[in-house]
């Protein structure tokens, strides 16, 4: 990338609409940030098409659950971190996904893979409609409003009239056929089959933020009175980004269902929906591979937190508590270091290097 | 349908009153943190758990009941305080996301740190008021009858307090216009801090009246933190008054419907009560509108 | 390696024949010098009132490696928090499983936490042991051949509740406090399995509260409105407590029917007041350590010798650790009688081959029994009534021999 040099030629030349970004100029030892970018990307794809081949059964679940829970934290952060709109209820979103696929494949014996996408779809409907009346409430009035959505999704998959469906306090034990490749343990198909539904979807959010849609939806949480002057329609760009954002935590929570074989409405509660913000806050908000960086956070940090409690107190439970004091304190220190989060810490960094 | 008595009715509404006193504790002090950091501070709810424990270690340690409570009291009010020049102090210019973190990481802190030192056995924990009214009633405990007075009293308190001494004077100019305050010579970290410092008072003393009806163990405001909130949220976040009357609206509101809709949704129809009441009054019902300027 | 099982019923059916056959060596995590045992436990989370069982469990076999270990190998316990949530349960329990090749597990806490992990462990065939929890589900021997319970299950308390309205109360209204979840909707099952037709004529009203509700007093003041002279009320010790609370605060003393998990003296009737709670019937199976009655019992004393040593932080007072340390010689007695063969299907077998074993803790009579088709360890109770001072037996010891299907 020769040209990378001399953008504001390559403007005035070319007459190309593409936006130059100041950051693609700089360079971190003689190396162009898109094309840091791209390695990374390159990569980070590398690593997770073959580590499942390195791994026992067990890491790969882990891997997958980490997988499912990227694809809900990016998620939350289109809805935060692009519009702006505060959510603490997006476990109910990922519950309804997860029923939704639970239900189709329990009550009418739908194949697992034709389930994800139903989900997604009653999901997008689900946060269209939530958005509807969110849009009137801002910051912690929306706050609220999404949180008591949190507490309320457990009680109603427990209610007594929707239990033929939801299997009530029971829960649904969901069954799946084994790998259809013969190569492939179960668990590396599940993580491939996660995989597959997670690059589609990085993919589509990289295109969402980075064309028209994106724009309008940043200018709406930078400034949303100008944003409508603009002429950007406020209500329709805000439920809509509540839907998609939704279609996310719906294929996450789907996966979840399929990973882990069984859901009941004690998988879902406001604790989760916390984890998923925890997630998007130390990866990084408005940044989408931070998402990934997120869902391994508060899936590997807890258990990280619990081996080196059990290692200094020789496993004794009564130590236990102090895993939660620990990944408290591990919150706080990463926030510390990087109160932007991991994705703003390399970036600046980055630039800092660069040259 | 169920059939309706008005005795119940009656009694529904009392004891939601009672219930309500104890979201109305949690909603002042959900309110005098707002004052102070225009934000929410999660982690309130078991800053008051914690202080409870402390006031009842000292009990247990043979204190009498009224010095453990104004103990608890000055130190809850340290603590507060240290908490904001230790922990938030480096990072008074963070993004607001960063300070919702580290209230989510005080409240593991705060509960696993006491599930850690007290167990998570359920511990009676004494209340400070006679065991009878002077007349005979089935309507109302005193606990419930004082714990009420002691909300209004600190309603009464904070207004004063925010009204007329020039401490709350400047701690809500500090909120209000931190550079217009800065420039009048006031230290607004130090009024930060005393927010977080009257905040943690007032979320002890509601930790010590509320104890005594559900009884103390680490998780015992899981369940009141949301409908304090949602108190201090519909009643108005700048008005303790309305945050007080919210709070009392909780309770009220909750198991009324309980008696519409039987127990099972109860909770569900309470917050679709709280999310319609703010879509028709986004500021709450007794908030400052924030006119918006382009 | 998940690929090698077929999850079918046909297949399910054939892991029975694989119990019994001669071992191949021995399980994994079993060395000449040690055993490892997984266990899941909610050490956070709104569940981790039940954290001291674990707790309590860790310390017995503290005392079992202090004195020597069982056939002389130590006891490895490797408990993990799953805060009650059942994604971590499973993950935690694949961690036990794979990675830290546990022989088996014992007593992992929950009803949905255990079965979110019911299958799995039948495919992997990891003996899934004396499971903390009393829903009807873990004594299947056909179908689950791996999995076993330990207490008695709700259902049949809540049938034992049941009986006594109708022997005793036949004509009385009935109202019922229940907790939302599997727990409470279990009992209400059993009450109604024995009421039959006149549950539907004599309970006037129900009323359920959820486990993260700040009190029940709506609750209570809901069903004293509907007029009844019978609670059934299913709740654990905080809400029982706070229940009996308020009952006496609105003046209602209906015959009040308690369930065992909070007919603890500790926990329920001395911060509810223990006057307030006189008469109270319950259910039990455990000695409750502050019964004057136990006083003296030898095995309380022994628990308190054991709680002194080998569990100082743990609350004397708390019934849960008398369960904890009853559960726990369950499983010693397994490994005891195990002797060298510690593979996973001898393990089994001898779990499913008690014959009128002693559980220390439990009331005077009882004994767990199993076989190749009961996996319901134990099965008997008695009544009590709290007489103000402690909870005094009537009846006689009631043997719900639920054959497992």
């Amino acid at each position: 990338m020769t040209t990378s040099t001399l953008p504001d030629t390559e403007m005035k030349s070319g007459g190309a609409p593409r936006r130059a970004n100041p950051a693609d100029r700089l360079r971190v030892f003689g190396v162009s940030l898109p094309w840091i970018r791209r390695v990374s990307i390159l990569i980070g794809l590398a690593l997770a098409l073959f580590l499942p081949f390195y791994m026992e059964g067990f890491g790969v679940f882990q891997l997958t659950q980490v997988l499912y829970l990227s694809i809900a934290v990016l998620g939350l952060n289109l809805l935060t971190g692009f519009t702006g709109q505060f959510s603490l209820g997006h476990s109910a979103f990922m519950a309804i996904g997860a029923y939704t696929a639970g239900i189709m494949m329990d009550q009418w014996e739908v194949p697992y893979y034709l389930t994800i996408v139903p989900a997604g779809i009653v999901c997008f409907a689900a946060g269209f409609l939530f958005g509807l009346p969110a849009l009137r409430l801002e910051g912690l009035y929306l706050a609220l409003a999404t949180f008591a959505l949190a507490v309320a999704a457990p009680q109603l998959l427990k209610y007594e009239h929707f239990e033929p469906f939801t299997g009530g306090v029971q829960g649904l034990d969901l069954l799946k056929p084994d790998s259809p490749i013969a190569f492939l343990s179960n668990d590396q198909w599940w993580y491939y089959f996660s995989l597959f539904f997670g690059v589609l979807l990085f993919i589509a959010a990289w295109n969402l933020v980075r064309g028209r849609t994106g724009r309008a939806m940043i200018a709406i949480r930078d400034n949303p009175i100008a944003a409508s002057t603009m002429g950007i329609n406020l209500s329709l760009y805000k439920s809509v980004t509540f839907g998609v954002s939704g279609i996310y935590c719906g294929v996450a929570g789907a996966l979840s269902a399929i990973v882990v074989e069984f859901i009941a409405p004690e998988s879902f509660t406001f604790i989760f929906a916390i984890l998923l913000l925890i997630g998007m806050v130390i990866g990084g908000i408005a940044s989408i591979p931070a998402a990934i960086i997120g869902g391994a956070f508060i899936l590997y940090v807890p258990n990280f937190s619990e081996m080196a409690v059990d290692f200094f107190f020789g496993g004794d439970p009564a130590s236990k508590a102090l895993v939660w004091i620990s990944f408290g304190a591990a919150m706080i220190i990463v926030v510390y270091i990087m109160p932007m989060g991991v994705a703003g810490f390399v970036k600046r960094n980055l630039r800092r290097l660069a040259r | 349908m169920p059939d309706i008595s008005m005795v119940e009715l009656v009694q529904q509404v009392l004891g939601g009153l009672a219930t309500g006193a104890i979201y109305a504790c949690i909603a002042l002090s959900v309110v005098m943190i707002y004052q102070a950091i225009d934000h929410f501070n999660f982690a309130q709810g078991e800053m008051a758990m914690f202080s409870a424990f402390i006031t009842w270690q000292m009990i247990d340690w043979g204190a009498n009941y009224w010095v453990a409570f104004f103990v608890c009291i000055a130190l809850s009010f340290i603590g507060g305080m240290a908490i904001e020049r230790i922990i938030f102090a480096p990072l008074r210019n963070a993004p607001v996301f960063t300070h919702i973190v580290v209230f989510i990481a005080l409240f593991q802190i705060f509960n696993a740190g006491a599930g850690y030192i007290w167990e998570f056995t359920i511990r009676e924990f004494p209340s400070p008021f006679p065991e009878r009214l002077p007349f005979d009633t089935t309507l109302i405990g005193p606990h419930d009858l004082g714990m009420m007075a002691v909300v209004l009293i600190m309603l009464g308190l904070i207004f004063l307090f925010f009204r007329f001494t020039p401490v709350g004077l400047a701690m809500r100019a500090a909120a209000a216009a931190p550079d217009s305050a800065r420039l009048v010579g006031i230290s607004v970290g130090m009024m930060l801090a005393l927010g977080w410092g009257l905040a943690a008072a007032i979320g002890a003393v509601g930790g010590m009246m509320i104890a005594p009806v559900v009884y103390l163990e680490p998780n015992m405001m899981l369940g009141i933190l949301l409908y304090g909130f949602a108190g201090a949220v519909v009643g108005g976040l700048t008005s303790p008054g309305g945050a007080v009357l919210g709070g009392f609206m909780m309770g009220v509101i909750e198991p009324v419907a309980g008696m519409f809709i039987g127990s099972e949704l109860k909770l569900t129809v309470a917050l679709v009560v709280i999310v319609t009441i703010l879509i028709f009054r986004p500021s709450g019902m007794f908030g400052r509108v924030v006119v918006q300027r382009v | 390696m998940g690929k090698m099982f077929k999850l079918t019923t046909g297949a399910a059916v054939a892991f029975v024949a694989g119990v019994g056959v001669a071992a191949a060596g021995n399980a994994p995590g079993v060395t000449d010098t040690e055993i490892k045992i997984g266990n899941t436990n909610p050490y956070s989370g709104p569940a981790s009132v039940y954290s001291t069982i674990g707790k309590s469990i860790s310390a017995c076999f503290n005392q079992v490696n202090a004195e020597g270990g069982i056939n002389g190998r130590k006891i490895n316990f490797i408990t993990y928090d799953d805060g009650y949530s059942p994604p971590k349960t499973k993950e935690q329990i694949r961690k036990l499983v794979e990675k830290d090749k546990v022989a088996l597990t014992f007593q992992t806490l929950g009803t949905p936490t255990n079965s979110a992990i019911h299958k799995y462990m039948n495919k992997k065939k990891v003996p899934h042991l004396f499971v903390a929890t009393g829903a009807t589900k873990w004594g299947q021997p056909k179908k689950f051949p791996w999995t076993m319970g330990f207490q008695p299950n709700y259902q049949t308390i809540g049938r034992i509740f049941g009986n006594y309205i109708l022997q005793n109360h036949p004509t009385s209204k009935v109202a019922v406090l229940y907790q939302n979840d599997d727990y409470g909707k279990d009992y209400v099952i059993g009450v109604k399995d024995a009421m039959g037709d006149k549950y539907k004529q004599q309970v006037v009203k129900e009323a359920s509260y959820e486990v993260t509700d700040p009190t029940v007093a709506s609750q209570i003041i809901s069903l004293k409105n509907s007029g009844a002279d019978v609670l059934v009320n299913i709740s654990i010790p905080k809400f029982a407590a706070q229940a009996i609370k308020k009952m006496d605060a609105i003046g209602w003393k209906p015959t009040h029917l308690l369930n065992d998990v909070a007919a603890t003296i500790a926990s329920t009737y001395k911060p509810a007041g223990l006057e307030k709670s006189k008469g109270i019937i319950s259910v039990t199976y455990l000695k409750d350590p502050n019964d004057p009655e136990w006083k003296d019992d030898a095995e309380i004393k022994e628990w308190r010798a054991f709680m002194t040593k080998y569990y100082p932080k743990g609350d004397i007072n708390n019934a849960f650790n008398v369960y904890g340390w009853a559960v726990c010689s369950l499983m010693i007695n397994v490994l005891e009688r195990a002797g060298n063969d510690l593979s996973r299907d001898n393990i089994m077998k001898m779990a499913a081959s008690f014959k009128k074993f002693r559980v220390r803790g439990t009331l005077p009579g009882i004994v767990a029994n199993t076989g190749p088709d009961d996996f319901y360890p134990v099965e008997q109770m008695q009544m009590v009534r709290f007489d103000g001072k402690g909870n005094v037996r009537f009846g006689p010891v009631i043997s719900a021999e639920t054959s497992s299907e």
